[in-house]
């Protein structure tokens, strides 16, 4: 429309430099009478001087003309730049760490160009509640379960070697900010025999984490209070903490140079075909398949249906909301196909402490068996601190809002009582971040769906997803490329124990 | 495509002197391996006992005498300027009575080789990490586990932002550690704010 007026505005010019005094007659008359025969108009002239512009207007006039014949991009409606393409291989819903990880070992993996077209589709991309942002961003390998420990292993590999792997050619390379301080766990004596057997399985699969009595934590850490303390585990490589925005920003980078889109955007709704069979036992069992996905552009009604082929759920602490959409609660309870994920948010919080007298340099991530967890933050005597609250006293998770009582009730107090430096000090800031809470066991949950035959999921992780993202990125596309896990089996992780309600517990103390 | 596979064969070039000489290993024992895996690489040693050390000249080139030396471990060793790595401390791993480690102005000595360090933690006395361009804070974090250190060099490591309070809390971290630390520029900037702005 406007390009139409445009042209007719260029014709009218193009008549005045025939009938220039007349139309110049016409203008004075349309803004009024002016006795000196100027225009006094403080606007910009309607009638150009056509001489003037030509170069311009010549130009203009070529480009309209390509962009009217066919071939050309241009269409008369306005198309919201943002939306996602109509179609795409694989949809990956969430855009934290883990779904960046996903998408960038997707695209590491595909054997030709452009063999796999992925997109990224996350609603808030000032990252305002994702849960990567808000962790404390610790790396340890001292799990009881040796796929856990497998993931963080790997995941240390990955982080040692990230310029190999997420390095962009004329760019900066990455810097992580490693700090490379491991974690203690103290145990009491009830939990010390766990924490034995959980060491014999981490140096089985290979952790470095070393055994400590409390006469020798004292000695090598003489600011905490061993009271109560049987036995610590201390990591002495490969576990610490990183900048988790720094690990995001990488994985973005890198999956986007490699061609992976990235869309802002909600998903509310799925399109899906559903098959019916029979079970042996004679049972209906209901199959689904998402044909499209629709991603609805945030602050509009806008929305795009895009077709794809996979999708994969990495939402992290809404994936359960998410995967309600497919109608899973609609089914009865105890059948497969009415199990929901049982993945909710949790909220935590983390409040940064300034001590001057504090522990020095080689604080490491401390994690007491009564759930306080505290590390170093810098080099100024901050450090960031937490606890896990009570199962009966889970905070309200419809907002991000700090709870500061909780720091007085439950984290000062034990803080204090594990290091007595703690007792002076002050409360600088403090945020909430969500847990993707896998309500079933604590552990993540990696593979396909039973009976969704098209989604994966990547989420669950409780807590530890950060540090477990890039091996369970590798490990989802290796199931979603080639069928099966290649490099670890994670074969535990999958959906089937959530079908057998065979929990697989971390026998951690946290 | 080209940059990218000029950088990339640098990286396996490195990749392949710091791999495993499991070889030489077999045959002939993990300190002669490591002996041999040092010579490769340009650096020099001196075996427990004796005071001799053996190096490579410029050309690589070195005097074959250290095979005679079987089965004595190592007790000082000069990697400086040389690409020891990560996968490189393989080879030095079994060294239970390593006392000197020089690594000045190695370019592929990081963090997370440091971390791996604890590995000489009771017999370590002397490290000198001068000049290596990729050592950054939390990398030094890493050096609390090695309790009989006596003696740090950390002169001149550009990844350290603020160096004189870095050198305060080693100090504190290592009490029985002498750490030389020059080549800072320990002068109050204008921006004193700045010094205190944590990584």
């Amino acid at each position: 429309m406007s390009a139409w007026r445009r042209l007719h505005v260029k014709v009218r010019r193009a008549h005045g430099l025939f009938t220039s005094r007349r139309v110049t007659e016409q203008y004075t008359w349309m803004y009024g009478p002016s006795t000196l025969g100027q225009n006094l108009s403080t606007g910009k002239p309607l009638r150009n001087d056509f001489f003037k512009e030509l170069e311009a207007q010549l130009a203009a006039m070529r480009k309209k003309a390509a962009d009217a014949l066919p071939g050309s991009s241009w269409s008369p409606f306005d198309i919201n730049p943002n939306l996602p393409p109509e179609r795409a291989d694989i949809v990956i819903i969430g855009g934290g760490v883990m779904g960046w990880s996903i998408a960038y070992w997707l695209k590491q993996k595909e054997r030709v160009r452009e063999g796999v077209k992925v997109i990224v589709v996350e609603r808030d991309l000032t990252y305002s509640q994702a849960s990567t942002v808000l962790s404390a961003g610790g790396i340890r390998q001292q799990f009881s379960l040796p796929e856990n420990i497998h993931l963080s292993l790997a995941s240390a590999d990955f982080m040692r070697n990230i310029n190999e792997h997420l390095g962009v050619l004329n760019e900066d390379p990455v810097d992580l900010q490693f700090n490379q301080s491991g974690y203690l766990f103290l145990a009491s004596e009830e939990v010390a025999h766990i924490m034995e057997e959980n060491y014999s399985t981490q140096r089985q699969v290979g952790a470095k984490v070393t055994l400590l009595s409390p006469t020798q934590l004292k000695e090598k850490f003489p600011w905490i209070n061993t009271d109560g303390v049987a036995l610590a585990s201390y990591g002495l490589e490969n576990e610490g903490w990183f900048d988790p925005w720094s690990l995001l920003n990488a994985f973005r980078r890198k999956a986007m140079s490699m061609g992976v889109i990235q869309c802002c955007g909600e998903v509310t709704d799925f399109k899906y075909t559903v098959s019916m069979m029979t079970s042996p036992g004679g049972d209906p069992v209901v199959y689904k398949r998402i044909n499209s996905v629709k991603v609805q552009m945030p602050k509009g009604l806008e929305y795009q249906m895009v077709e794809c082929a996979i999708v994969v759920n990495a939402a992290g602490a809404f994936s359960g909301k998410l995967a309600e959409m497919l109608g899973i609660s609609s089914n009865p309870k105890d059948t497969i196909a009415g199990t929901p994920v049982p993945v909710e948010p949790r909220k935590r919080y983390i409040y940064v402490v300034h001590c001057p007298d504090g522990p020095g340099l080689d604080t490491p991530f401390l994690i007491d068996y009564s759930g306080m967890y505290f590390r170093r933050e810098g080099l100024g005597g901050n450090y960031i601190t937490g606890a896990s609250p009570k199962e009966a006293d889970e905070p309200d998770t419809s907002n991000l809002e700090v709870d500061h009582q909780f720091f007085e009730d439950s984290v000062w107090p034990r803080l204090a009582y594990r290091v007595p430096a703690f007792e002076k000090l002050k409360v600088t800031s403090a945020w909430a971040g969500f847990y993707d809470y896998n309500t079933f066991d604590q552990n993540g949950i990696i593979g396909d769906h039973p009976v969704i035959n098209n989604m994966y999921f990547a989420t669950g992780f409780s807590g530890h997803g950060l540090q477990q993202s890039p091996a369970a990125g590798r490990a989802v596309a290796e199931l979603i490329l080639d069928g099966n896990f290649k490099t670890l089996d994670m074969r535990g992780l999958g959906f089937r124990r959530i079908m057998a309600q065979e929990p697989i517990l971390e026998r951690n103390i946290l | 495509m080209l940059l990218s596979w000029r950088g990339q064969l640098r990286r396996k070039g490195i990749m392949r002197k710091n791999a495993y000489y499991d070889f030489t290993q077999r045959l002939y024992g993990s300190d002669i391996a490591a002996a041999f895996y040092i010579l490769s690489l340009k650096g020099g040693f001196r075996f427990v006992g004796q005071s001799d050390w053996f190096r490579a000249d410029q050309r690589g080139k070195f005097n074959w005498d250290f095979l005679n030396h079987k089965d004595t471990p190592l007790e000082e060793v000069d990697m400086s300027y040389t690409v020891i790595n990560y996968r490189g401390l393989d080879n030095l791993e079994g060294q239970q009575s390593l006392r000197t480690l020089a690594l000045r102005g190695c370019p592929e000595v990081d963090d997370w080789f440091l971390a791996r360090l604890h590995v000489f933690e009771d017999s370590l006395e002397e490290l000198d990490i001068s000049h290596c361009p990729r050592i950054t804070t939390g990398g030094l974090a890493a050096l609390r586990n090695l309790k009989g250190l006596r003696r740090l060099d950390l002169s001149s490591l550009p990844g350290i932002s603020s160096p004189g309070l870095v050198v305060i809390l080693l100090e504190e971290m290592l009490p029985q550690c002498q750490i030389i630390a020059t080549g800072y520029d320990y002068s109050i900037k204008q921006h004193g704010g700045e010094e205190e702005v944590q990584r």
